[in-house]
């Protein structure tokens, strides 16, 4: 199993526009993708419900899961990115 | 319905709470579904096909909306196409549950899930509860729940309209009805800030049909159903070209005769002050609500951060009157900190918070008088829930010990009506808040959907107590405004004025028709709506505002 862990970037946390942006990524890329806070419940990334049940805020680490492989790391290294980034800030 | 004997029967009447006309088709808001008891629900669709119609219903909206408004519906869209819940509710339908207590139970576990997360997660909560409702409604086909966005202009008719749903009210709706809620409740205000007909505390306002031609009265109170296509385009080509007449209103607030009277606008921050609202003849500001900058936080606004958003609003405009924090057991502030109350509207509110928490007026007072200081400006800065003369006589001394050179308070206590000419002695001017002064007057809540009469402002109990200001205002030479809901009403405008109160402050929608209404009164004919006004008579027409049928014809 793959995995990356990111220090969440947006002020809001994973919690509405940064949510939205990270489910939909996740969505697009089309590889199962799984999200955790430290230890706790994996739920899909592609999940809106379920990321939004991490309660994350900012600077809370979250770690990414998927399968090994070319497919799954590339798929991480984007959703790791995004997550590291203040969304709350892009293009407003 | 064509004939005559049928007319008696198409009208309905309710309380106008915020004046104009209009007319056109009926949309109902529906009410959220019931569920049937387990087992007996009949389905229309699949847990699916239920989520997927709720999810392209938001889709929908989300693209017509734009912008942030969108933003959120396409995240609302999300949550319902969400893949965890749909296989959580179609894994209880292979155990043998109902497609809709299916649904019902999959959101709930969800819900738990959000409210665990906790703080603003939790507020998601109710985002939550909407999708349900939507969705259970979707597969037993039931009408959809919550504040409908048809595509085309309509009247939206309610039971009563949270702040939920206001906030998500489309651009179409050229007309509010209700079965409940009063002339302070959210509907009221809502469509008072827009400029929408509304008409509130209509009995049998759920019993119009969908789709029903209607002409809506927001000033009378009337609703007439079963109007021809033609009499819609004859009322909607009215009410543009009054709006075109009041569009082209300007200048200051004076009576037939030339006796003025200041119009002034109600704002929550700079972003309020639109260059266009002070040109168009609005005079200053008269009420600056300061709980804007407080919402949301969790420790007070430092001193800085309070002088820059001041000063903002200070070199916008020269002439305001700012309203210390008006918060309190009834509108909490977390930092705050305050003990619940039983009776939170009796309670710690308004300047009473200064009772347990001196530092956070000692703070506004000081970066309010450093913001006047840096824009070079005067402004007035007011208390609000002032019981006593003595009250008074202490929050004036802080304020012009910090640096204030114009003190008032607000009026909104029946006490302190009663002794307007005492609190007059310790401070420089009066502002009558008719919202409140009419719950505290007739005991009755400001929110309560039954009690709409008693808290209409022409009631003459309320008018003698502005009337006791206005005087001791005159006997003193010291201005008394009112900036309650009853300023920017076009019909009490002349009767305010006539009474003797010096300014009137309101949103800025609300000006144009104000001050043609004031402008078509002399002061001697002001005086004389007064005086009967205050003597019941005029009131008369309030003794049947619990509605029934009304006189037919548009």
């Amino acid at each position: 199993m793959a995995e990356r862990t990111v220090a969440v970037g947006s002020r809001s946390g994973l919690h509405a526009r940064p949510a939205k942006l990270f489910v939909q990524e996740a969505q697009r890329l089309g590889v199962a993708v799984k999200i955790s806070v430290g230890a706790g419940k994996q739920v899909p990334a592609a999940s809106m419900l379920g990321v939004l049940s991490l309660g994350a805020r900012q600077g809370t680490e979250v770690t990414l899961w998927a399968a090994d492989g070319p497919e799954g790391e590339a798929a991480l290294d984007a959703l790791a990115a995004l997550l590291g980034r203040d969304l709350d800030a892009s293009d407003d | 319905m064509t004939d005559v004997a049928g007319a008696v029967d198409r009208g309905l009447r309710g309380l106008g709470v915020s004046p104009g006309r209009a007319a056109g088709p009926v949309v109902r808001m529906a009410a959220p579904p019931v569920l049937p008891p387990p087992g007996t629900a009949h389905s229309e669709r699949t847990v699916g096909e239920g989520l997927a119609a709720v999810a392209d219903e938001l889709e929908a909206r989300a693209a017509r909306a734009g912008g942030a408004a969108g933003e959120i519906l396409e995240a609302q869209a999300m949550m319902a196409a969400d893949p965890m819940l749909r296989e959580a509710a179609e894994d209880l339908v292979k155990e043998g549950l109902d497609p809709a207590h299916a649904l019902d139970a999959a959101f709930a576990t969800h819900r738990e899930a959000l409210v665990a997360a906790g703080g603003y997660f939790a507020e998601r909560a109710a985002d939550l509860d909407d999708l349900r409702n939507r969705a259970v409604a979707a597969v037993l086909g039931l009408p959809m729940p919550g504040v409908p966005d048809p595509g085309h202009p309509f009247v939206l008719v309610a039971e009563d309209l949270s702040p939920a749903d206001t906030a998500g009210l489309s651009g179409d709706v050229l007309a509010l009805v209700t079965e409940k809620g009063g002339p302070t409740s959210h509907t009221a205000i809502l469509a008072r800030g827009r400029g929408l007909p509304a008409v509130v505390a209509c009995e049998g306002a759920l019993g119009l049909a969908e789709g029903a031609l209607v002409a809506v009265d927001g000033g009378s109170g009337e609703v007439v159903a079963g109007l021809e296509p033609g009499e819609v385009a004859r009322i909607q080509a009215e009410a543009a070209a009054e709006r075109t007449r009041l569009s082209g209103s300007r200048g200051p607030g004076r009576t037939a005769d030339g006796h003025p009277v200041k119009l002034l606008l109600n704002i929550g921050s700079a972003a309020d002050l639109e260059v266009e609202d002070l040109g168009a003849g609005a005079e200053g500001v008269g009420l600056f609500r300061t709980e804007l900058l407080y919402l949301g936080r969790r420790s007070t606004p430092g001193f800085d951060e309070q002088v820059a958003a001041y000063a903002a609003v200070f070199r916008a405009c020269p002439d305001v009157v700012v309203r210390t924090l008006d918060a309190g057991t009834d509108k909490p502030l977390p930092f705050l900190d305050l003990p619940d109350e039983p009776n939170p509207a009796l309670g710690i509110r308004g300047l009473r918070v200064d009772r347990l928490r001196p530092e956070v007026l000692d703070t506004q007072l000081a970066a309010l008088a450093e913001a006047a200081r840096a824009t070079g400006t005067e402004p007035s800065v007011m208390a609000p829930m002032v019981a006593t003369a003595a009250e008074a006589a202490a929050f004036a001394e802080r304020a012009r010990a910090a640096g204030i050179a114009r003190v008032g308070v607000m009026i909104e206590v029946p006490a302190a009506a009663l002794l307007a000419a005492e609190i007059l002695a310790e401070v420089d001017f009066l502002s009558i808040g008719t919202n409140d002064l009419g719950q505290y007057t007739f005991a009755a809540d400001r929110q309560h959907p039954g009690l709409a009469d008693l808290l209409d402002p022409a009631q003459p109990a309320l008018l003698r107590l502005v009337e006791l200001c206005a005087s001791a205002g005159r006997t003193a030479g010291k201005p008394v405004g009112v900036c309650g809901e009853a300023a920017g009403d076009p019909r009490l405008a002349p009767i305010l004025a006539g009474l003797g109160v010096t300014s009137l402050s309101m949103s800025a929608v609300a000006l144009p028709a104000v001050r043609e209404a004031l402008a078509g009164h002399t002061l001697e004919a002001c005086q004389e709506l007064a005086r009967e006004a205050l003597s019941g008579r005029r009131y008369q027409r309030s003794a049947v505002v619990t509605c029934g049928p009304g006189r037919g014809g548009p």
